[in-house]
């Protein structure tokens, strides 16, 4: 059996896998579900600085490339998230799989409160999301639009929080390498990329665009190819460990990933299918894939990509 | 029908309507959705209006029964044959026919779904009883269709303005008492429906719960329809369980 185990800026996981925000994490039953079914880690969803209905349906489809969301960052505001949190890590702790709180602020000066508060419930990592495509009518630019506005929400939460900060950036830029670079030196533990891609889907019987917010965010297999350059291009940028997220859906996708560079793997849209059993199915491709091609360990596996194109393996 | 070129989605046209009471109606479409079974819904979709779950009446034609409750639904009752209606799925679990003697329950609206899994079951040469509450008679439906497949039909209402007064459990538990049946199927409002479960534990008959919830994403992805906890305990499902995936339709034996 390869060794699936991972060591992420000292928080143990069984896995690589981690359930990416926005998809089921949205109570401690669900979460602890997804646990229960081999993930590695959980994020839960984005909680920011007050309760949000989100957008209204038509909210997400499956199509060939696979789903498209404007959701909106539905949350019950981070004060009715802290129980949510706190229930949550309870029920994990025993599973040995680590709680990953995402946390979102309309304006840059919020980053700070909410993650204060969230950090009360003690999550292994506060996963700081920036970069959601889907709100921008209601909040303006995403703050990972620049290297500026992702470094100063960086330095806000860092001042804040004493636990890992991990950034989730946008791949919709030309200076990825840059950003990456700006919210490290502002005290990221860890990147997440990336957050969904931008897109919209036109009916053409009706018309009109499917979505109630016309446009949204890409996920699923379209997007891998955009992820993995992402985390191709960043992981030779910082020496933080990369959350490599965007269209992982089977054992082969993750060492991919884990190869382009990164250190976990999310998977979100990939439940679409087989609801939270994906998991066990992702980790025993990902087994199968590792003996097959004798792998020991994710380590001999990680930044391979680069690592063959350097030379030095 | 025509296939749009995003996943399940298909754009059918109104071919008829049926009022079935003052607030409900069945909407025919141009189409089939072969590959459903009786239980399992659809996304249907007005751009500009929004996008909600209906369990189906038929699949082949297609045919929906809406209650006309909320914005959604009463834009979608009210459109005309010719009109286009945008459908997904079919999606998440159905009921599956289990023994010979089938005895269905249907609280309000809940019994749109009821007269498909009906036809499926009286075509295999089950028996099929039939127990229909609601809290008046201007809210019950689908009697005589129910009669003309041949079905057997009890009807209980809160008010007594259509057969027994009183709730629908009673009527289904003479019925247990009576003829036992292989199997419950049900669908309703959360309360009839934990009260048949704790029936069917009683008597030891098998169940399949049709749950109606706040259906977003209809992928299992974003949460909004997971069943709450406590339920989920009674019934002995997984807790985190999704209506819109798991289900909606729970198969308890």
């Amino acid at each position: 059996m390869a060794n699936l185990a991972v060591d992420f800026l000292g928080i143990k996981l069984k896995n690589p896998l981690v359930l990416a925000s926005g998809v089921l994490g949205t109570s401690p039953a669900v979460m602890e579900r997804c646990a229960r079914e081999g993930v590695g880690a959980v994020t839960s969803k984005s909680a920011g600085t007050e309760a949000r209905d989100g957008h209204a349906n038509l909210v997400a489809l499956a199509w060939q490339g696979g789903v498209i969301n404007a959701i909106g960052l539905t949350n019950p505001g981070c004060h009715a998230e802290l129980p949510i949190l706190i229930e949550t890590k309870k029920r994990l702790k025993p599973l040995g799989v680590p709680l990953f709180a995402s946390i979102f602020a309309p304006r840059l000066e919020e980053f700070g409160e909410v993650a204060r508060v969230i950090a009360e419930a003690e999550p292994d990592l506060i996963e700081v999301n920036i970069s959601c495509p889907n709100v921008a009518s209601d909040f303006g630019t995403p703050f990972s639009a620049t290297a500026k506005s992702a470094a100063e929400v960086t330095r806000e939460v860092r001042r804040t929080v004493k636990c890992p900060i991990s950034v989730k950036l946008a791949p919709n830029v030309y200076n990825l390498a840059e950003i990456a670079r700006a919210v490290v030196a502002e005290g990221a533990d860890a990147i997440t990329a990336i957050n969904t891609v931008p897109g919209m889907l036109i009916d053409a019987y009706a018309a009109k665009p499917i979505l109630k917010n016309t446009t949204g965010g890409l996920s699923g297999p379209a997007i891998k190819p955009v992820a993995l350059r992402a985390v191709w291009e960043i992981s030779q940028a910082v020496d933080v460990p990369i959350i490599g997220t965007g269209g992982i859906s089977s054992g082969i996708d993750v060492a991919e990933m884990i190869m382009a560079g990164a250190t976990l793997v999310g998977v979100g849209s990939a439940l679409v299918n087989d609801g939270p059993a994906v998991f066990g199915k992702i980790n025993a491709e990902l087994q199968d894939f590792m003996r097959s091609q004798g792998y020991q360990d994710l380590e001999s596996m990680r930044g391979l990509v680069h690592r063959r194109a350097n030379g030095t393996v | 029908m025509a296939q749009c070129n995003h996943g399940l989605m298909r754009a059918f046209k109104l071919t008829k309507k049926g009022q079935e009471n003052e607030t409900t109606t069945t909407l025919w479409l141009d189409g089939d959705l072969t590959e459903a079974i009786p239980g399992q819904y659809v996304m249907a979709w007005l751009p500009d209006v929004g996008e909600k779950p209906f369990s189906l009446h038929s699949s082949a034609p297609l045919a929906l029964t809406i209650c006309a409750v909320g914005p959604v639904s009463r834009a979608i009752t009210a459109l005309k044959p010719g009109d286009p209606l945008w459908i997904r799925g079919p999606l998440g679990k159905g009921f599956a026919l289990t023994g010979k003697k089938h005895l269905l329950v249907g609280g309000g609206y809940g019994a749109a779904p009821l007269s498909y899994l009906a036809e499926e079951a009286l075509k295999r040469g089950d028996q099929v009883v039939t127990c229909l509450g609601a809290a008046s008679a201007k809210d019950l439906m689908l009697i005589d269709e129910l009669n003309r497949l041949g079905a057997t039909v009890h009807v209980t209402t809160d008010d007594g303005s259509f057969g027994t007064q009183g709730l629908v459990t009673v009527a289904v538990l003479e019925q247990i008492e009576s003829n036992k049946p292989d199997c419950l199927y049900a669908c309703g409002p959360t309360g009839m429906l934990m009260a048949l479960w704790d029936l069917c534990q009683k008597h030891k008959i098998p169940a399949q719960l049709s749950f109606e919830a706040l259906t977003r994403c209809g992928l299992g992805l974003c949460g909004a329809c997971e069943l709450d906890e406590s339920l989920c305990k009674r019934l002995g499902l997984p807790s985190g369980w999704l209506v819109c995936h798991d289900g909606p339709v729970a198969r308890l034996f």
